[in-house]
């Protein structure tokens, strides 16, 4: 699937670029892009190796256990595969309270760990997502934003009078995705257990 | 009140987080320096390991916007859209949000810019860019990281989540700001 998008992207990108007659924004705009993409992967160095650290702490110390706990059971509905005190459970209760608070740079860290650990639970082909997998990556990209913070901060910097009147608005919108992806995420887990796609 | 705080437990999570997690360690008597540098230690290496999937991604979504594809592949349903209320301006956004989160902030950012924060199009555009996450992105990202090839059945629970928020944003601003 992804290799049909990003195939598809490209070809018609540089064809329309031809046709249009400026062959020349194909070179610029790859360029751009990857320069960027580098960018932002070695700006998460320092977040990734610092939040890495602090996880072991809390991990070596007991603490994702205590959180696990707190919230079990939520996370026990949504995880049925994932044992209670598994440290994947704690990485993932950390890694959507963080996107809640629209902590994106602190997120990405406990998500790849979290994802990381459930590899660990993948009791079938490690190159194939477990429905734990796709249930944590259903809430992960849906979840509910209670502060959104970067374009609070666009507005602010547009001169809004009342930059923040859009908080109560995306409170609703990421709550109505969030409960759409769970819905979705159970129903097409049932169908492919059910073997009707693969 | 309740916006103060919400940025108030904004401001607080990540050094309450720290501060926890340090006098639990000291409590338990974990060696704490020692096990940051230890699980510190694949920072560097996770965070390397991801640049082809970004530079992929990135490459493909800066060559379909710049190139003028986004406006060919968006003139077919504009009639349709144009019959829903749904402001033109705000498509490409849509279309964007879940393939690059700077690129729909460059858009949000513009539409903010040219239309102004607090009309109608600023606001469309600002709840429609909070309403969802990167699923693409991410779902490439995460899985790359632990070496998943079959993605199954996430990428249309993802998309089939980010459009249902998308409605979510369009009905609820019509509700309240139009």
């Amino acid at each position: 699937m992804v290799n049909i998008i990003w195939a598809a992207m490209l070809l018609t990108g540089i064809v329309v670029a031809a046709v249009n007659g400026n062959i020349d924004v194909v070179t610029t705009a790859a360029l751009k892009g990857a320069q960027w993409a580098v960018d932002f992967a070695l700006g998460l160095i320092a977040i990734m190796t610092f939040w890495l650290g602090i996880m072991k702490v809390a991990e070596e110390a007991g603490m994702v256990r205590i959180f696990a706990n707190m919230v079990k059971p939520v996370t026990r509905f949504l995880f049925p595969t994932v044992p209670r005190d598994h440290p994947a459970m704690g990485a993932i209760i950390m890694n959507l309270s963080a996107n809640v608070l629209g902590l994106g740079n602190a997120a990405t860290p406990m998500g790849l760990i979290a994802m990381k650990e459930l590899q660990k639970l993948n009791k079938s082909d490690p190159e194939t997502a477990s429905e734990a997998m796709c249930t944590f990556l259903a809430l992960n990209t849906s979840c509910i934003t209670v502060i959104p913070a970067t374009i609070i901060g666009i507005r602010i910097q547009a001169g809004s009078l009342n930059p923040t009147e859009i908080v109560g608005t995306t409170i609703f919108a990421t709550s109505c995705a969030m409960f759409v992806a769970v819905v979705a995420d159970r129903i097409l887990r049932a169908l492919f257990r059910r073997g009707r796609w693969r | 009140m309740v916006i103060h705080w919400i940025n108030t437990v904004s401001s607080w999570f990540i050094p309450f987080f720290l501060l926890a997690v340090f006098l639990h360690g000291s409590y338990k008597k974990i060696p704490l320096y020692d096990t940051f540098i230890e699980g510190a230690r694949e920072g560097f290496t996770l965070a390397v390991r991801l640049i082809p999937y970004v530079v992929g991604i990135y490459v493909a979504v800066s060559l379909f916007e710049n190139s003028g594809a986004m406006d060919i592949l968006l003139y077919p349903f504009r009639p349709a859209l144009t019959f829903l209320g749904v402001p033109e301006e705000v498509i490409p956004l849509m279309v964007v949000r879940p393939l690059s989160g700077p690129a729909a902030l460059g858009i949000t950012a513009g539409l903010i810019e040219k239309f102004g924060p607090d009309s109608y199009i600023g606001r469309l555009a600002s709840v429609i860019d909070g309403s969802t996450d990167t699923t693409l992105y991410i779902l490439a990202v995460y899985f790359a990281s632990v070496g998943v090839k079959n993605p199954r059945y996430s990428l249309p629970v993802g998309l089939t989540s980010d459009f249902s928020g998308f409605i979510a944003a369009l009905l609820i601003c019509q509700m309240v700001f139009a």
